[in-house]
């Protein structure tokens, strides 16, 4: 066990943990931030995915310990209100069935837009790798797009 | 007080403490409604409740598993209730010998449930008009409902749904309440949102997985690695000594460590040593479609259904088609790895995970634990996706037998790997299809199926409207299990049967859409023995997408592909259009014609009907389960593959046929015509015919 800092959502946390634990199980057994999704395990449906210097990862693929004082933001932290442009465009288009892997989907889209905030629809089919079982994905696709556009107008 | 509203369910009303009132109602016998089965005040066993300030919530009975229940039916009772969606709070129900039937599956709820709910919103709504006709010594009929208030017109009065429900709650229960006329329905058949979609966008605690309970340990399970496997000797001393690990428990058939957190259970897992022993035989799935050609070469002459004389018809046959399919086994891969929280102790149960059948799971933890059902609570919260895998409820019942031996509430976490391992798979199948055709008629069709468990069963609209027809079905014994997978039987038999039926038309030259309707008209004018459709309900579907696609005039450098079936009640037709990019087809855009009578909420009937389209082309295109010596090779979703964004259509359009029929299924039935129209559609632009799923397996 190893009591590490971590940067979560623009807060320091503490955990007292095995440094092998993945950041998933970090994340929602030690801080209760149950909104990233356990999936798979080996990084291949993107239900676990977080932001990590703003950059889309695998939460279920790293240890904490490689966290170090990098900073993690969850899709609890993706806005303050529900109110990123991606989130609202979910809701307006009614995107989610079960709703599972919307918030890996959210974040993996939402650091997308970051650096390709005007994408056409291939940029998404290449960029955007995360399983939803429902197939939500023609409706991902509209979201995607509405939020840029949204984005674009402020 | 209580009223008989139909000899199929009773209405009640209550007040509840602080004034408001409770509506509920329950699909019992007349006998035990008259022996008294009492709501109280304390529970929230009722559809609608009204509080004195004005808060009205509705349940929704059934479980959510992304099939959008959670929204669709506490929206039939808010219509007939005419109260401001808006303002109105969802909660899923508990497990409830009220609520009827629980279940989620065969595409039932909203079937099942349509009538009952608008019964109970139009009750309430009755009674609360009479109570506010009352307090202003009015008649009720000058008195109007809307948006949560009542309202006299000539006076101007007005009172809300809060000021009324508890003096409504002391009036009679209206036997046959007035429903409204469809064509003044304000929601029904208008587009809403999930009513979850805040909390999901925002990544709020809504599922299983979520739970976390004072004192709950983290919890996996070693379950056999391969079927005809089982546990031996188990040496846990390893496992003990990993941080965070507090008990090891031997079970029957696998090994359970409890933990503080999920990883130092799975940790803790990986450190048991465990001597599996062979006790069956060691299955593969090359075997099996071995032994299922073995049974079609030699044949049955057990028919299934065996109309005309179909060896009498062939005899006049220019040619002769006999080609034989091949269906994968299936895993279910829903996004949520099955998961359960269990506390049972003291002789009392309390379960709360996911679960497709919540009645089933306190039917067989009361047998497995010897508790009397009275002692087991069961709460079901929104579940990632089920397709037919927690129809099973092994999850649950093992999770209360590891609490009950353990002590200690706990909470079961099963990996993806124990998930594709353990499943009640898809099974496997193998079709043969002979048809006899004269140079411009189709003489007979001959369906033959072989799967893994009790065999095949079914026909397609050929049934009923061919003179000559015969099918039959064998099964072929398994120790690999079996199961319910979306549109269990259609998922499978509609890409032999709509695949072979374009055969047909391109060996007679017809236009796929024209031939189907000549089936319809024949089924309909002069049906040949039992037809299990309505034909007109076909064609409904199958003109309208033609029109939508404008069949006959394909775009360029884009080849379509026609298919139609139906299942629950539902009928769908489908152009697929897919594009060859580098030799491989990708599907650009689906075009969907649904008769599922009405539509409750358009945004998520749409919805369901795309993700099902989604589906289809996943599982006919990527992923198939094997088995080698009993165990599953794609053992994750690196090996067994699901559909990807850039395979997903750009455009799936997506049209329901008018209809005031009483709803109809829509969670599955469009998913089975999806492989066969993609088959059909790479037929049209390559020439080569796909017998045999997934699809990328001809492709690499």
């Amino acid at each position: 066990m190893a009591v590490l800092k971590l940067n979560i959502n623009g807060e320091q946390r503490e955990v007292d943990v095995d440094p092998t634990t993945p950041l998933l199980w970090v994340l929602r057994d030690h801080l209760n931030l149950v909104g990233t999704k356990y999936g798979c395990g080996i990084g291949q449906c993107g239900a676990c995915t977080v932001h990590f210097n703003g950059n889309p990862i695998r939460s279920c693929s790293i240890p904490v310990s490689a966290i170090a004082d990098n900073q993690i933001v969850t899709i609890e932290g993706l806005s303050e209100n529900g109110d990123h442009p991606l989130q609202l465009a979910w809701k307006e288009l009614d995107v989610s069935q079960c709703g599972y892997c919307q918030a890996g989907q959210l974040m993996a889209a939402a650091a997308f837009l970051e650096i390709n905030p005007n994408p056409t629809d291939d940029d998404i089919d290449t960029s955007i790798t995360n399983i939803c079982r429902c197939g939500t994905h023609v409706r991902i696709r509209k979201a995607i797009h509405l939020a840029a556009n949204n984005s674009n107008v402020k | 007080m209580e009223s008989k509203i139909s000899r199929r369910f009773f209405l009640k009303a209550s007040s509840i403490a602080g004034g408001g009132m409770l509506l509920s109602f329950s699909l019992l016998s007349q006998d035990a409604a008259a022996q008294g089965v009492e709501d109280t005040e304390a529970t929230i066993n009722s559809y609608i409740k009204i509080t004195g300030d004005g808060k009205i919530i509705l349940m929704a009975p059934n479980p959510e598993i992304g099939q959008g229940v959670k929204t669709s039916l506490p929206l039939i009772i808010a219509e007939e209730l005419c109260v401001d969606w808006k303002k109105i709070e969802v909660e899923l129900a508990p497990l409830d010998s009220k609520y009827g039937s629980q279940r989620a599956g065969g595409s039932g709820a909203i079937r099942s449930r349509f009538a009952p709910l608008r019964t109970v919103g139009a009750a309430a709504r009755e009674m609360l008009i009479a109570a506010a006709a009352q307090t202003w010594n009015v008649l009720t009929s000058e008195c109007t409902a809307e948006d949560g208030t009542v309202t006299h017109k000539a006076s101007g009065k007005k009172l809300t749904y809060g000021e009324l429900a508890t003096k409504a709650a002391t009036l009679a229960v209206p036997e046959n309440p007035t429903l409204k006329d469809p064509k003044d329905f304000k929601y029904i058949g208008t587009r809403i949102g999930d009513v979850d979609a805040d909390k999901i966008a925002t990544g709020k605690p809504l599922y299983g997985i979520d739970t976390r309970k004072e004192g709950m340990l983290f919890t996996m399970v070693a379950r056999p690695p391969a079927y005809g496997k089982t546990l031996g000797s188990v040496d846990d001393s390893a496992a003990l000594k990993v941080d965070g690990v507090k008990k090891v428990i031997k079970l029957e058939n696998s090994v359970a460590v409890l933990a503080t957190s999920t990883w130092a259970a799975k940790k803790g897992r990986d450190a048991l040593v465990i001597k599996w022993e062979t006790i069956d035989k060691l299955e593969n799935t090359s075997e099996h479609f071995a032994g299922f050609k073995e049974l079609l070469d030699k044949g049955t002459t057990s028919y299934s259904r065996n109309d005309g004389d179909v060896d009498a018809a062939k005899q006049n046959a220019a040619k002769i088609l006999d080609v034989t399919y091949e269906i994968p086994t299936l895993s279910h891969g829903q996004m949520e790895p099955l998961n359960f929280y269990a506390d049972v102790r003291d002789g009392k149960a309390d379960l709360y995970g996911p679960t497709q059948v919540p009645e089933r799971v306190k039917k067989d933890v009361a047998q497995q634990l010897n508790i009397p059902e009275d002692n087991i609570t069961i709460g079901v919260p929104r579940q990632g996706g089920g397709f037919g895998r927690k129809l099973m409820d092994d999850s649950a019942v093992e999770a209360a037998i590891i609490s009950a031996k353990a002590k200690s509430p706990v909470q079961v976490q099963w990996t993806r790997e124990d998930d594709m391992q353990n499943d009640f798979y898809r099974p496997s199948k193998m079709y043969r299809y002979r048809a006899a055709l004269s140079t411009d008629k189709l003489l007979t069709w001959h369906q033959s199926g072989v799967a893994i468990g009790r065999g095949v069963r079914g026909d397609s609209y050929v049934a009923g409207a061919l003179e000559n027809y015969r099918s039959d079905g064998q099964g072929y014994s398994s120790n690999t299990p079996t199961g319910w997978w979306r549109a269990p039987g259609a998922n499978s038999l509609a890409f032999p049967a709509e695949s072979f039926m374009d055969e047909v038309c391109i060996e007679l030259k017809k236009d796929p859409v024209a031939f189907r309707l000549e089936f319809f008209e024949k089924a309909k004018k002069e049906p040949i023995g039992k037809i299990n459709y309505d034909p007109d309900k076909y064609i409904s579907v199958v003109k309208l997408v033609s029109e939508m696609a404008n069949w006959g005039t394909t775009p360029p450098d884009v080849y379509r592909g026609f298919a139609t079936w139906y299942s629950f009640g539902s009928y769908a037709a489908q152009v697929v259009e897919i594009k060859m990019i580098d030799d491989k087809p990708r599907v650009v855009k689906v075009f969907c014609a649904v008769n599922c009578g009405t539509v409750i909420n358009l945004s998520g009937a749409e919805n369901q009907v795309q993700g099902a389209i989604v589906d289809g082309i996943c599982h006919a295109m990527f992923p198939k389960v094997t088995f080698v010596d009993g165990a599953v090779v794609e053992t994750n979703f690196d090996k067994y593959k699901f559909l990807r964004m850039k395979d997903a259509p750009l455009d799936i359009e997506v049209k329901f046929v008018e209809s005031n029929d009483a709803p109809t299924g829509l969670g599955e039935p469009a998913l089975p015509p999806v492989a066969a129209a993609i088959a059909n559609a790479i037929y049209a632009a390559t020439g080569k015919r796909i017998r045999s799923m997934p699809i990328a397996d001809h492709l690499s």
